[in-house]
This record gives structure tokens, sequence and C-alpha cells, in this order.
């Protein structure tokens, strides 16, 4: 039993990841690299949290689905928002990506220490009622299935459907062809201001879900909050994991999922007790993992599996 | 609308900082014309047709399409209007597909069915005898197939303007009449067609009018039919133009450089450089003549050890010891140091020669900082050396701590060869020295050559005027695709000789691939 | 062709690259940007927590010079900071973007507290602090190596190498803590070997080691003959190959000299502060240095102004939150708006943004 919980564990913590790098992919893929998205995941489970928060009174009366809704709603919106700020300064006001998205890091990390302190004083915690409601429909099983809930769903659905959209439309032709050259993307017509806009703040709202899922789903507790900047670098690192690619990014959540907890799990499975120690060792192999395909796909130069040819380069027409 | 005007350009002014690129423009192109748009390199034409096509937005005036004002804020807004432009730098993305690229373009089309857009493009591409692959990354392109992508673009999309910024620089002469009988099949379907080119006998052949533009300005339009190579030269350089260049006879002529066999394929697997045999003989300039992108950047920047090579041997004949060394797989900082006195002007000036951001004093140790056992750099020398070329090459700046992006391109020029003269070489590289300069600042660069020349040091000249190369060159080099067609007294040969070398091999490939 | 465009608008406003601003000017447009940024959070603090505009602003400033002691912990902050951002600077100047420098300083730490560990008490205390200086030099230059060496040879992206970097260095740390602490706790109490000596003052050794450095990081980018290549690099690898530079070997170089920076930045913080170690003894310092370096223009003296200006406001967001009695976590999102600001105003100095003129509608 120990390995199928292990197995459902690493699946259902990968769907952080998931998210989060579904999201940065999008970004990515329009040419920008949001170094924020960890304080875009915190932000948007901030908002999750206060929307559930604020629906605490009436939590008997609403639907669930509505309560869940409502909460996505609340969080999409609040990470969108700092999809904005990031692309309003990088995109319109042309400034720095890196420099960007760092300072966005620290100001989302910090609202959300800010907010979420805030509400667990008020009233211990009240949106923590929501969890069975998002744990549905797995919410009173015993084992690490209860984690797989509806948020799951949603995030494979989103992976399936972004890599649909990336690859079979024509929407996700242009805006591939917005990140891999911004200047020939707006030489036959497509509006690269609109698709760098609206592409970041879907991204956001995607990577926003993974902080929200995180809460409410995985750990369900008050104080992980404070654990969300960490899993939103991993996700950066997933997208290069994935090599910029939703389906693969699938599998390599999984995959990082299994060593994110390998440890807590090597003694109920194969019967030793691993040190402690060899925790830490355990969770730095993810990173460890992406630089060995950040190496490799950079000695093979395979065209197809590079970072798209406009990550980071920003975009003047009038550029001489 | 009776009017038979297409688009209408009135009065139009783009500054690009203190520059003018253009100044009060206006210009007309009518339905079902070829209007071809002549000038200089640097005279505007570039920047002119971009704000017909939405990339630049012109600082003053307006544009009409169909005799309606008309706002192009971009090239969406351009394709609104059925304005088509293929840019002399391809805008492709890399690792799409040709149809992908192709359907770029097409923003109505929401269904996206890549197998129908595959079959339209090779629709098109067969109807007007283009050998295209749908399915064919771009990376994996040579560069007439990119063009053909990009024109192919334009025919997608229906379009009923269609620009063509120097669609012929990287054609072969056969694939350039294949695009002129596409252009006339064009025209006959009522559609207009602009040519921004330099080369006058393209302009006769193709075109039924002619805009000239000379240094940001719109000199006259006037009917092919009425015009001839002079006229439209004297248009174009504003002045009748006997170059009258000194020539001095070489004195004590001995060989200075040999390259015996030299052969180089490019990263994309093109062979660019083949066989390729000649001697550089001390007092006495070497001109390289071909038509652009024939392998003259290659061959220069082989000498220079910027080329890795596939065989073959550069001999340095030192004048000081009589040695021969092989220059052939050493690095820049390897031939400087075996004492080959060798200077190098690049064809990018600001891109390889000089940084851009950098100051005049800067830019002068760029050669030779390593000078000493220091640590640190002397500006000292450099600064001096900065003052002299600004006071005897009379270089327009406000002073040595300016920027040499700030400066314009004759006096660009003139910082690059004043610095590599300075290193006192034995061999003097220069590509395209002249190109964007305005008459006054070419003379002295031709007079600094030649007083290199009289200094007993090689000059090799690459250039493409081939007035210039005739009155100025002591031997002729002409190179095509990357093999040497013919080396010639610059004397005694004529202009038309020159030109049939230049396109000479390209037949002979004809030929076998025909055979084939 | 449709005929109900002719009302078409002309575009409200475009935009155009500026020659350069004079100074003054640009100076201005940044302190205007700042002082618009703390009017901004001024008014939400008003709003949101209804803190009074002038109480917070004397909090501000008595945050970091209300005392003796809130002015020595001023300099001391701002000597880190600037430390960490002077190393990062050579590698920007070579357009590296190196964004690993909290790994980097973290290892740095690292080594310094690992000579502790295992020679502290064992050799003598001047020799111990030579060989942790010596060793967190080098254990920075490494971890700056490692990515500049794939940059180097393959092209490798140097900055999705650094940060990840950076986590990897965490729990390699996170690694020694539960090795250094065999009770599990994984909390390092304050060792008592390898003190930086104290003269003057705690901190005064630690602030002199950064003026020096300073100006040495000044001279060595604009006047040694590899700050001359480190430019010519950055601005344009054709022109580095075309004088003969060897471009490997100048980020590899370079690469090497920032990293041992952040290294000597780690010894530092153990040596002179901490005298121990946890995941977050840089505490995103690192991150924040690669904003001071950027915000200075890569300029090591304009970088005291610029990292004063952040360590300013750290501490004077963090006397508000203790005089307000506010969530700790303030002074980051004061910080994270200035920095907005500042980072956005920058566009002010660069574009142009022209209005159209309506008075020359055709007619």
């Amino acid at each position: 039993m120990s390995i199928v919980n292990y197995l459902l564990s690493a699946f259902s913590i990968g769907i952080i990841f998931l998210l989060g790098a579904t999201g940065e992919i999008i970004t990515e893929k329009v040419g920008h690299l949001n170094l924020g998205i960890p304080g875009v995941m915190s932000v948007g489970a901030t908002g999750g949290c206060i929307a559930l928060q604020a629906m605490y009174k009436y939590r008997d009366v609403l639907p669930g689905w509505l309560i869940v809704l409502v909460a996505l709603l609340a969080c999409f919106i609040c990470a969108g928002l700092m999809g904005l700020l990031y692309c309003f300064i990088t995109v319109s006001l042309h400034s720095n990506q890196n420099v960007t998205g760092l300072a966005l890091t620290t100001f989302g990390v910090g609202i959300t220490k800010y907010e979420m302190s805030k509400l667990t004083r008020i009233g211990a915690h009240e949106y923590l009622y929501a969890l069975p409601i998002f744990r549905q429909p797995f919410s009173d099983s015993t084992n690490a299935l209860k984690y797989c809930g509806v948020m799951t769903f949603i995030a494979l659905f989103i992976a399936i459907a972004v890599s649909f959209v990336l690859y079979r439309t024509k929407v996700g032709l242009n805006l591939r062809a917005v990140g891999e050259s911004a200047a020939t993307a707006d030489a036959v017509g497509i509006n690269v201001t609109a698709y760098k806009y609206v592409a970041t703040i879907i991204g956001s709202g995607i990577a926003g879900f993974g902080g929200l899922y995180y809460i409410m789903d995985y750990a369900g507790s008050q104080e992980a909050y404070l654990s969300i900047e960490a899993l939103g670098w991993l996700s950066v690192a997933l997208v290069i994991f994935s090599l910029w690619k939703p389906l693969v990014c699938v599998f390599g959540s999984f995959v990082f999922g299994l060593l994110y907890i390998a440890n807590a799990y090597a003694a109920s499975i194969l019967g030793i007790t691993l040190p402690m120690k060899l925790t830490p060792i355990m969770k730095l192999l993810p990173y460890v993992a992406t630089v060995i395909i950040l190496v490799l796909t950079s000695i093979r130069k395979r065209r197809e599996n590079q970072p798209p040819a406009g990550l980071g380069i920003t975009y003047f027409r009038e550029e001489r | 609308m009776s009017t038979n005007t297409a688009i209408e350009l009135r009065h139009i002014t783009k500054r690009f900082g203190s520059v003018v690129a253009n100044n009060d423009v206006s210009l007309e192109i009518r339905k079902g014309e070829i209007l071809s748009v002549l000038g200089e390199n640097g005279c505007g034409k570039t920047t002119l047709m971009n704000m017909i096509a939405g990339i630049y937005y012109p600082d003053e005036g307006e544009i009409l399409v169909d005799g309606k004002p008309v706002i192009i804020r971009s090239p969406k807004d351009a394709f609104k209007y059925k304005i088509g432009m293929v840019h002399q730098h391809f805008k492709l993305v890399d690792i799409f597909t040709a149809a992908e690229n192709i359907v770029l373009v097409d923003t109505e089309d929401k269904h996206y069915k890549m197998n129908a857009v595959n079959a339209k493009v090779k629709e098109i591409a067969d109807r007007y005898g283009f050998n295209l692959d749908p399915k064919k990354k771009i990376y994996e392109m040579s560069v007439s197939e990119k063009q053909t992508v990009e024109i192919i673009k334009v025919l997608y999309k229906n379009s009923d303007i269609l620009i063509l910024d120097e669609p012929t620089a990287v054609l072969t002469p056969q694939e350039t009449e294949m695009l002129f009988k596409v252009l006339r099949k064009m025209r006959e379907d009522g559609k207009s067609i602009i040519i921004i080119t330099h080369k006058l006998h393209e302009v006769l052949e193709i075109s039924d009018r002619v805009a000239v533009l000379r240094k940001g300005e719109h000199i006259a339009t006037v009917d092919t039919k009425d015009a001839t190579e002079s006229s439209l030269t004297e248009m174009m350089v504003g002045q009748k133009v006997s170059l009258n260049i000194n020539r001095s006879e070489p004195v004590d002529s001995v060989t200075r450089l040999k390259v015996i066999g030299l052969s180089a394929t490019s990263k994309d697997g093109v062979k660019v450089l083949d066989d390729i045999n000649f001697e550089a003989k001390s007092g006495e300039i070497l001109g390289i003549a071909g038509i652009a992108g024939s392998g003259q950047r290659e061959l220069l920047e082989a000498i220079a050890g910027l080329q890795p090579l596939e065989s073959g041997e550069i001999d340095y004949n030192d004048p000081k010891t009589g040695d021969i060394v092989n220059l052939r797989d050493k690095t820049p900082l390897q031939i400087r140091n075996m004492g080959v006195r060798l200077s190098f002007v690049p064809e990018d000036r600001l891109g390889m020669g000089l940084v851009g951001n950098m100051n005049i004093t800067d830019n002068m140790m760029l050669r030779s900082y390593r000078k000493g056992k220091s640590i640190f750099v002397d500006r000292e020398r450099p600064k001096n050396l900065a003052e002299e070329i600004i006071e005897e090459l009379q270089v327009n700046t406000p002073g040595v701590t300016t920027p040499v992006r700030r400066l314009s391109g004759g006096n660009v020029q003139k910082v690059l060869v004043g610095r590599e003269i300075s290193a006192a070489p034995r061999v003097l590289m220069v590509a395209y020295p002249v190109r964007g300069l305005d008459i006054n600042s070419s003379y002295t660069i031709y007079n600094l050559l030649n007083e290199q020349k009289e200094k007993g040091v090689s000059v090799i000249f690459v250039g493409e005027d081939l007035d210039v190369l005739l009155e100025l060159c002591d031997r002729i080099l002409v190179i095509n695709s990357g093999r040497i067609t013919g080396i010639c007294d610059g004397r005694t040969v004529t202009k038309e000789e020159v030109g049939l070398l230049m396109t000479k091999s390209e037949k002979a490939e004809k030929e076998v691939s025909d055979g084939q | 062709m449709d005929n109900n465009n002719h009302k078409e608008k002309q575009p409200l406003f475009h935009i155009t690259k500026r020659n350069e601003m004079p100074v003054w000017q640009a100076m201005s447009v940044r302190v205007i940007a700042v002082m618009a940024a703390l009017l901004l959070c001024m008014i939400l603090s008003f709003i949101l927590i209804g803190i009074n505009p002038g109480k917070m602003l004397v909090s501000m400033i008595t945050g970091s010079f209300g005392s003796q002691r809130r002015v020595w912990k001023f300099f001391k902050d701002l000597a880190v900071l600037l430390c960490i951002s002077l190393a990062v600077t050579p590698a920007f100047r070579m357009k590296f973007w190196n964004i690993g420098a909290e790994g980097q300083t973290l290892i740095g730490c690292l080594a310094s507290v690992a000579c502790i560990i295992n020679l502290g008490g064992k050799v003598s205390e001047p020799l111990l602090v030579i060989i942790m200086l010596a060793a967190s030099l080098a254990a920075g230059a490494i971890w700056g190596l490692i990515p500049a060496i794939f940059k180097a040879i393959w092209d490798t992206n140097e900055t999705l190498f650094t940060l990840m970097m950076n986590y990897i260095a965490t729990f390699i740390v996170s690694y020694y803590l539960m090795v250094w602490t065999p009770s599990g706790s994984s909390t390092l109490g304050a060792l008592k070997y390898g003190f930086l000596p104290v003269v003057f003052h705690n901190y005064f050794l630690l602030i002199l080691v950064v003026v020096i450095l300073t100006v040495l990081i000044y001279v060595y980018l604009n006047y040694s003959k590899h700050g001359y290549e480190i430019s010519v690099v950055g601005e344009s690898r054709r022109t580095a190959l075309y004088i003969g530079i060897n471009v490997k070997k100048v980020i590899v170089r370079t690469m090497a000299l920032s990293g041992a920076l952040c290294g000597l930045a780690g010894f530092l913080i153990v040596s002179a502060l901490d005298h121990s170690i946890t995941t977050n003894s840089v505490g995103g310092q690192g991150f924040t240095a690669i904003m001071v370096s950027w915000l200075a223009k890569f300029n090591p003296l304009a970088m005291a102004g610029t990292s004063a200006l952040i360590t300013f406001l750290n501490q004077g967001a963090s006397q508000i939150s203790t005089d307000f009695n506010i969530d700790s976590a303030f002074p980051n999102i004061i910080v994270g708006i200035i920095i907005f600001f500042i980072i956005g105003c920058e566009f002010f100095i660069y574009y142009k943004v022209n209005f159209r003129h309506k008075g020359k509608e055709a007619k």
C-alpha cells in the first residue's frame, strides 16, 4: 500500500509544479522569463484564501462547486494582476525581465506573508473549512488519494489544453512566433504586445492555481503559504526540464514529485531507513536533473529543444 | 474611386534621433505598375518603405491608399490595406516549417488545418514555378529558399501592393529572372510592385517607373523608357561624377601574401570558399569584385584568422626577415604575435571593427591595449592617436570621449581606417570602405589607400562599385560563389569584362545542374 | 475595401528612442520616481492600515539613523549588500546574466563554517581566518565557474543554470546542517572560532573591506586590461574575436572572479557577523544585489548609492513595521513597490513618448 501512497503523493505534489510550470511555459513561449512566478503563485494562493475566508459565514448555504469556483476566480485574478504588473514593466516600459521578475517575487512573497498572517490571526485560519470541498471526490480517503481533488483534474486539463492550443491552433502558432522572433511576428501583423500581455496574464493566473492547490489540497495547513516560494522555483526548473513542452511537463512533474518526497517514503517502501540527513540531498535532485537536461540540450543543440529564441529579449519595433 | 493611384505619400519625414532618414518625401505608386525605388546605400529607401509596411511610423506627413488618408501603425494595418513587404533581412521563425511561417500572415484563418495550408502553399509555389517543400523547417533552408517563403507569404495573403527590399542581392541570375517573371505576372493581375534596389540594369529591365532618392530626399520619378543608366546615376549621386582617382605605378612589387587552395564551408554546409589561389603584392592595390555574398567576407576573414578553413595555405612573406610563415589556423592574436603586420577594416564597422558604445579613445586601443607588461591599460597614447586621427582625417566629433555610435557613417569609417593604418601595416584589407559615405569622405579613403600603397603596403580592397575598382586598383580579382573566376589588370580591363566574370561561374554551374 | 474606417483616429502616442539624456536630468527622473513611490506607499498605508504619513516618514528615517547602533547596522547591511553587488558586476558588464549570487555567497558561507568546524581550536585563530578566506573564495569561484565553463563551451543558458545552482547550494547547506547537528535540530549555534579581528567597532573592518573592494573593482573594471576585455566581450562578441580576445577565457575568468567575490561576501557574513550558518544566511541579498547592480548601471561607485538606498528602505520599512506593529513582511512590500518605480522610470530616461499634434490632420 505504501508504494501506492508514495506514487499518489508524488503525483499530487507534482500537480503544484505542473500548474506553476504550465503557467510559466505560456509566459516563456512569448519570450518572457518571469522569475516572479514564485511570487505570483504565492499571491494566487492568498487571493483564493481570502475569497474562501470571505465565504466562511455562508459555507452551509453556498454549494461546494460555487465556493471552489469563486476561490479559483479570486486566485486567477490576483495572480493575473501580478502578471499584468510584470508585463506592464517589461513590455510597455521595456525593462529588464530578470530584475523585474526578482522584484516581483520579493513583492509577492511579502504580500502573501502579510495577508496570510493576518488571516491566521483573525480566525484560526477559517479558510481551511473548504479543505473537504477541494478534496472532492476523494475527501474521505485515508491515504494520499485524498490530495487528488478537483484541482488535480483541472491541472491536467489545463496542461493538455495548453499543449493543444500551443501546437494545434493558429493562436498557438502566433504565440510561439512572438516568443521565437517578435520582429517576425510583428511583420506579419500579429499584435505582439497583446499576445505578450494576454499570455503573461493567463500564464500567471494558471501558476496562481498551483499556490492555491498546495494550500487547499496537498498541504492543507495554515503554515503552508511559507513554502510556496520554494515550490515556485521548482516550477521554474520544471519548465527547463520539460523542454518548454506542457505534455512533457505532466511527466516531469511526476518525476519531480517522486524525487521531492522520496526520502519520506524510502523506509516504508524499501524497508530501509535512510538517514534523515539525506532528505536535502534527495530534494536537490530535481535541480540537478534540470541542470543535466539544460546542459544536454545545449550540447545536442537540437533546434526544437532550445529555449524560445526570443526569451529575455525586449522587443522595440523602432530599434535601429 | 476613379483614381489610378494605389498609394500616395505626402510630405513624409522620419527622424532617428538627430539623423533625418527621410525629409519631406512625396511619392505615388500607381495600380498595375512596377516602380523601382533607386538610391545609394543609406539614402533612406528602406526606411521609407518600412513606413508603408508599418514597421516605422512617420514623424510627419501622411499616407493615402486609394485616395484616402490612412494610418499604418503596424504591419497588421499594412496588411489590411493589402500591402505586403519582403524584407532584406528575412523575418522568419527558424524552427517553424515553411507553411507554418506562411500561414502566420493569414490573420483571418481561424481553422488552422495544417494539411490544407500545406496544399495551398504547394499550389501557389507550383503555379509560379517555385520549388519549395512546405514542410521543410526554415533552419534547414538555403537563402534563396527562404526568400521564396517570404514571397509566397505575400502571395498567400493576396496583397495588392508588394514591396521587395533588394530581392536580387541574394539570387543567382537565373533566380532573378524567375523572380522577374513572377513579378510581371503579378503586374498583369493589376498589382503594384515596388522594388528597392541599387542595381541599374535591373531597374531598366523590370520597372515601369523609377523613383530616385538621395540622402533621404525624393529627387524625381521618371518613366523607365525615358531613362538611361547615366541619367539615373546622375540623379542618384546628384552630380556627374568623373572619379579621377589617382593611381600610381606599383614600385618594387614583391609577393607579400600568397593564398593557395583555400576552401571553407559555412555552418549551414554551404561551400563559401572553393580552391582560392592568388597573390597580393607589396605596393599595389588588389581589388576584389563580385556580387554581394560571393565569399568576399569569408576570404578576408580567413586571412585575418576568423574563418575556419578546410584546406589551403596562407603564406605571408615577412619583409624584415624574408621568412615565409603560414597563417592558416592561427587566431588573430597569434598572427599578431608572429610579427605579421596585418590590418583589417571589416564590412561591419560598428559590429566588428569598432565598439559602438565605447568612445573614440577606447576604440583606438582595441588593437593595442595589450602592449606593455602593466596590468592597467594605457589611455594616454590611444588618446593622442585619437586626436591625431580626428585632426588629420577631419573627423567631425565633439571630442575623443564621444561614443562612436553617435558619429555619422563617414566619421565612423575614418576612425576605423585611421586606427588600422596607424598600426603601420604590411597588408591592409578593407571591405566596402566607402559604403554609405558621402563623396568627400570616399575620396579621403581612396587617398589613404593610395598613400599606403605608395608606402609599399599590400592593399586588398573589396568593393562593390565597379567604376571605383577600375580606377583605383592595379589588379582586380573577380570572385563568384566562393570561386575565383578571373584576375585582371585594372588598367586595361573593361567594366563589361568584369561584369561578365562576376556572373560567369553561375552559368557554368547551371549547365552542370541542367545535365543532371 | 471597406469605407467605414476613414474616421479612424491617429494613434494617441508613439514611442521613440531618446538622444542621451543629461546626467542631472536622468538623476532627477530617478529621484522623482522614488519620491512618487514613497508617496504612494504612504497613501496606501494610510488608507489600508491607517498609518499617519508624517509618523511613517519619521519611522522610516529613524530606522536607519535613529541611534548610533542603527547607524552601524545600516552601514553593516549596506556593506554586505554592496559587496555582493560588486561581485555580480564584472559578469553583468560582460552581459553574462549571473543570477546565482545567492548560491555563490551561500557556498562561501558554508566553506567558512566548514573550516571553523573542522579546524576551530586546532590551528591558531589568525591562520584559521586566512584559511576560511581562502576556502570561501575558492568555493564561490567554483560555484561561479561551473555554469561559466558550460556557457563557454556549449553556450548553455547561464541565467537558468545559475538560478538552479542557488537551490543546489541551499540543499547542500541544509545537508551539512543535519550532519553537524546530530540531534537533528538543523540549527547550528554560534561558533566560537574564526572571528574577523575587531578594530574600532564590531563592523568597522567589514565596512572597510567593502570600501576598499569598491575602489578596487572600480579600478579593475575601468582601468585594467581585464576590465577592458570584459567591456569589449560584453559589447560585441564579434569585435572581441576580431581583435583576438579569447572570449571563452574571459568568460571563465570573469565568472571565477564574480564567484570568488561572492565567496568573499560569504566569508564576511560568517566571520564578521553570524558565526554560524542557516539556509537563509544570505537572505535573498544575492537577488537584491542584481537589482542594485542593474540600477547603478554596473558602475561600482554608483552602486554604493543604490545599495544605500535599498538598505535605507529596508531598514526604514522594518522600523515602521515595529513601530506600528505590522507584520514583518511589510518591508518587502514597500521595497517591492519602490523598486518597481525605479525600474519603470528608466523607460522615461531612454524613451520619449510623442503625442500626435491634432493640427496636422489632413484636409
